[in-house]
């Protein structure tokens, strides 16, 4: 699905990933992790063409993204982003926004086929009840849902979520990532995401990416980028690797300094 | 989705109608009144009939020039507010009323007007539009793109620069040059040259039928740049499109009837507030009532004090200012969304 080969980019004050390689397979979930800086929302950011690279390639289904045009890129890739301004429209209106790829020129308003497309994806994600609020004023988790209905909408092959758990409680963390597995299992829709919560990563990912400094440190099964000295090494945080008694996926537990003094104390 | 496209159809429709009326209201109305049921009878009647002479030289050019510059404002109005995503964006902020200006005080300065005719004035307000938008089109451009916040920026220093130009101007002016350049800087629809009002109506209509094609660009922009990068649009292309567009409408504006304040502005905010965000409707009907309001402040200005005529840009900027805070007061709930 996606592949890309020695990617550099940055921005004006210098290179924030360099020399990146990594290619996801269709139908898969890939979660990209690392710590704050380390060039994860500027390799997503590239592959939406925000930014253009300095160097390498990214194919997209074979074909080189920058030379593809603009609305066949959003018809295959949709994003989920925490940049959005909603301004004064409501949920459907919002979602409607992302059959915008499918508009030609002389076409101004929707098809029957935008707006079932549109409320397929609401239901989808459970935002039809929602559909005449104001984006404005609804809560975090029903953003959150709205902006994966609007992506929906693009009918793509490819999501890529940047952070779609921050500000969330425990709840609707994983109410979204369980929407987001299940629009994987059931539609094969390929998933690139950005996450900071390791064990929510390990959990719903396929595959995770472990950034550092700009560069892929690690690329692999959640088992094998969970390393406990790996990510002791990457974050420079003392950290306990357990397995979750359930899934048997790894989980990772930072260790304060305070845990840090208080098992010195026992131990004397 | 059915009640939408009703009530967008039903919109056009009664700003259509209102417009229509204003005009007919404007027709009758000035320093000599006409019964609205002679108002026909004038009209068609033989062509050296005094009526006649009123109605077609002095009104309707006047009447067409108010829709053809309202609307363009209006327009420019959308568009600016759409692109920056910023409501206290309008057309003059830009520097190009400022350019167009100064054109206009230089053609007076040396004394053009009196030695051409009529056409010098906006052609050098045109040619002044045209080198703002150029100056701030370039220092705009950052890296291949157009810098959104530089862009205003920019336009409002150049502006200040242009004002400060025209009170030099203003300072070593002869009394007589100096009342054209005070009473065109308060803005007339007192247009000689018909045309020049065919010109400005053509334009205003072809602007906005070329910028209704940007409706689905400006609705994604309203998420921001790189949302709408997301769902398929040429960010840079779309936003150099609607600058030029922009331009071209407040250029043409100022140079044909001076500075008229507050249309670009007021309008805008006015529809959105009735009839949403959504710029496929904002667009047109912005246009509607930009020629609407435009006409009523003109025929306002011509018969208030009659004989004496109040400037249309003083007119503008009382009245859309009071109905502008009114409807802002209002409670919330009787409005269809707030600001």
């Amino acid at each position: 699905m996606l592949d890309i080969n020695d990617l550099t980019c940055g921005y004006e004050s210098g290179f924030a990933i360099r020399g990146i390689n990594l290619r996801v397979e269709d139908g898969e979930i890939v979660g990209v992790i690392g710590p704050n800086g380390s060039g994860k929302t500027t390799l997503l950011r590239a592959v939406t063409r925000a930014l253009k690279p300095s160097a390498g390639t990214i194919l997209l289904e074979g074909e080189n993204l920058r030379r593809m045009n603009a609305m066949d890129v959003a018809r295959r890739i949709a994003v989920v982003s925490q940049s959005a301004e909603y301004g004064l429209m409501t949920v459907e209106e919002f979602v409607l926004l992302g059959r915008t790829p499918y508009y030609g020129r002389l076409r101004f308003l929707e098809t029957r086929r935008d707006l079932e497309k549109a409320r397929e994806a609401m239901e989808l994600t459970d935002a039809l009840k929602l559909k005449d609020h104001l984006m404005s004023r609804i809560s975090g988790g029903e953003r959150q849902l709205a902006l994966i209905a609007r992506a929906l909408a693009q009918e793509p092959k490819l999501l890529l979520l940047d952070e779609p758990t921050t500000y969330l409680d425990i709840t609707h963390q994983v109410g979204i990532l369980d929407l987001i597995r299940r629009l994987n299992k059931n539609f094969g829709l390929t998933v690139v995401m950005v996450l900071h919560d390791l064990n929510l990563a390990g959990e719903y990912c396929h595959r995770l990416a472990l950034f550092d400094q700009g560069k892929v440190r690690k690329f692999g099964a959640p088992e094998e980028v969970l390393d406990y000295r790996l990510i002791e090494e990457v974050y420079k945080t003392v950290v306990v690797v357990e397995k979750n008694p359930i899934s048997r996926k790894p989980y990772v537990l930072a260790i304060s300094e305070a845990a840090r003094e208080f098992s010195g104390k026992t131990a004397k | 989705m059915k009640n939408k496209r009703t009530h967008w159809m039903a919109a056009i429709l009664i700003l259509a109608g209102l417009l229509a009326l204003a005009a007919v209201v404007s027709l009758c109305f000035g320093s000599a009144g006409m019964a609205p049921s002679k108002l026909f009878q004038a009209l068609l009647s033989g062509e050296n009939t005094v009526e006649h002479t009123i109605l077609w030289d002095v009104r309707l050019p006047r009447i067409l020039l108010a829709i053809a510059v309202g609307g363009a404002l209006s327009v420019a109005g959308v568009i600016l507010q759409g692109m920056f995503r910023n409501p206290l964006v309008e057309p003059y902020t830009m520097g190009i009323s400022g350019g167009a200006a100064l054109g206009v005080c230089l053609a007076i300065l040396l004394g053009l007007g009196k030695r051409f005719g009529g056409w010098p004035l906006p052609a050098c307000g045109a040619i002044g539009a045209a080198a703002t938008i150029s100056a701030v089109y370039f220092l705009s451009t950052e890296r291949g793109g157009l810098n959104i916040r530089n862009l205003l920026l920019i336009g409002i220093m150049i502006s200040f620069i242009c004002s400060s130009l025209i009170t030099l101007i203003m300072a070593v002016s002869k009394v007589e040059d100096l009342h054209g350049i005070i009473f065109w800087a308060m803005g007339s629809l007192e247009q000689s040259n018909p045309l020049l009002v065919k010109i400005a109506l053509i334009v205003s209509v072809l602007a906005l039928f070329v910028s209704y094609f940007f409706c689905p660009e400006l609705n994604a922009l309203a998420l921001g740049e790189e949302e709408a990068l997301h769902l398929g649009i040429s960010v840079e292309n779309a936003k150099r499109m609607l600058f030029l567009l922009a331009s071209i409408m407040t250029g043409l504006s100022v140079s044909v009837s001076g500075i008229i304040g507050f249309v670009g502005l007021v309008v805008p905010h006015f529809i959105r507030l009735f009839l949403g965000w959504d710029h496929r409707i904002l667009m047109p009907a912005s246009w509607l009532c930009g020629g609407l309001f435009l006409v009523f402040c003109d025929t306002l200005g011509r018969t208030i004090i009659s004989p004496t005529e109040l400037p249309v840009g003083v007119v503008t900027g009382l009245l859309g200012g009071i109905i502008f805070v009114y409807v802002l007061c209002r409670p919330e709930r009787k409005r269809r969304c707030s600001i």
